[in-house]
């Protein structure tokens, strides 16, 4: 079943296109990382698909419904109840304990305050970093920051998660770990993810890519260009 | 001396074994390796033997046939040592037929047939790394698949990031040869 989808979307920053018409299905339960060079468009996408940003032209799908004709407000609940977004740097509040940050988002949502924090202990238990409950952000490594904000995302139990560049700033061995981690616990969940990535190797935890290229989908996932070399 | 050789030193390091018990010692730590063939083994170590690398260490007899131990001497010793004191030259990995057919797609073939490899390429490429991510993400792999799976996956990621960058390359200088 199609759980959310990109048709035909355009988005340009001023004169600079960004998307050029991307059509992309995402299924219910399905890891899917949207891939390409920098500057290609895909965090641009994961931004159109989680209604942050709303398109210039085309349309986006939620549950059948037009994500992108909804008021802010209205997408804005959305990202609290449906959607959690994991970014490269997890963006934690320095001054709050790793349990509190995972909390906070319950808290936002008017959960009383022990119940947020047993919430918030399970899912720090979950992605292996229980450990630094008690610790700031700035007391944790890089990797552990990252599972904390990988707990905080998905702490109100989304039904998707969008993930951009999640590894981007992790060594090879912390990023594993973070993106093993999240693939086990969104499966577990049946969570929806789409993982933005440079990576190929980031990308082989997804169960589908789609490239994309100067904004639009690149089957080839290279980019051939129309005019090459050789005879053409 | 093989590598093949030197790794079954290295096992006898440890302590004698026998054949059998040397390939099983094998297969169980390069689980993703090409598995020794137990006349391979026999052969290797007929051949350390009478190098001085190995000798026999008695029989043992578990309701079979009786086997033969072999033990390392000194000078298997030695020479297991001064083969891990030697550097490896940083060779590339090189797979010939791969660069072979990546420059022929880009400079010989058309478009449209260099972009029907180049996609089946990438694609059988992009599928074994998702079928090794899945194999060393299972909970129960063992630390020698994660390991062995770690170097294949490493070593698939540099060939598509070496494609994507022969076909840059290739590209601008189409793009300066006809501007």
């Amino acid at each position: 079943m199609t759980l959310l989808q990109a048709r035909g979307v355009v988005k340009s920053y001023g004169p600079t296109p960004a998307l050029r018409g991307v059509t992309v299905e995402v299924a219910a339960g399905e890891i899917l990382a949207v891939t390409g060079p920098s500057g290609c468009g895909k965090s641009t996408l994961l931004h159109c698909l989680a209604g942050i940003l709303v398109p210039d032209a085309g349309e986006v799908l939620y549950r059948d419904e037009r994500l992108d004709a909804w008021s802010e407000a209205k997408r804005s609940r959305l990202r609290r109840t449906d959607f959690g977004v994991l970014f490269q740097f997890g963006q934690l509040v320095p001054e709050l304990s790793a349990a509190e940050n995972v909390a906070l988002p319950l808290l936002l949502g008017g959960r009383a305050r022990k119940e947020a924090r047993t919430a918030a202990l399970t899912w720090l238990e979950r992605l292996g970093v229980a450990d630094v409950a008690d610790a700031r952000p700035g007391e944790m490594s890089g990797g552990q920051q990252q599972r904390c904000a990988a707990a905080r995302a998905l702490v109100t139990e989304p039904r998707v998660l969008f993930a951009d560049e999640p590894t981007g700033a992790l060594d090879a061995l912390s990023g594993e770990q973070l993106l093993g981690q999240l693939v086990r616990v969104a499966r577990e969940q049946e969570t929806t993810v789409v993982l933005v990535t440079h990576e190929a190797r980031v990308a082989a935890y997804a169960d589908r890519e789609v490239i994309l290229r100067d904004g639009e989908p690149d089957p080839s996932g290279f980019g051939v260009p129309a005019q090459m070399g050789g005879r053409a | 001396m093989s590598t093949a050789a030197l790794v079954l030193l290295a096992l006898l390091a440890a302590g004698p074994l026998h054949g059998y018990d040397l390939k099983k010692a094998h297969d169980q730590r390069f689980p993703r390796g090409k598995p020794l063939a137990f006349g391979q083994v026999y052969g290797t170590l007929s051949r350390l033997e009478r190098d001085g690398f190995v000798e026999q260490a008695g029989q043992t007899r578990d309701g079979g046939p009786d086997r033969t131990r072999f033990a390392l001497t000194d000078a298997g010793r030695a020479r297991l040592n001064s083969w891990l004191a030697q550097i490896e030259t940083p060779a590339p990995y090189v797979s010939s037929d791969l660069i072979a057919k990546v420059v022929v797609a880009l400079l010989v073939a058309d478009t449209e047939e260099a972009r029907t490899y180049l996609t089946e390429q990438r694609r059988a490429h992009t599928a074994r790394l998702r079928e090794l991510t899945v194999l060393k993400t299972d909970p129960a792999a063992a630390i020698g698949d994660v390991v062995a799976a770690d170097y294949a996956i490493a070593h698939i990621d540099a060939d598509l990031r070496w494609m994507q960058t022969t076909l840059d390359r290739v590209t601008d200088l189409h793009r300066e040869v006809h501007s």
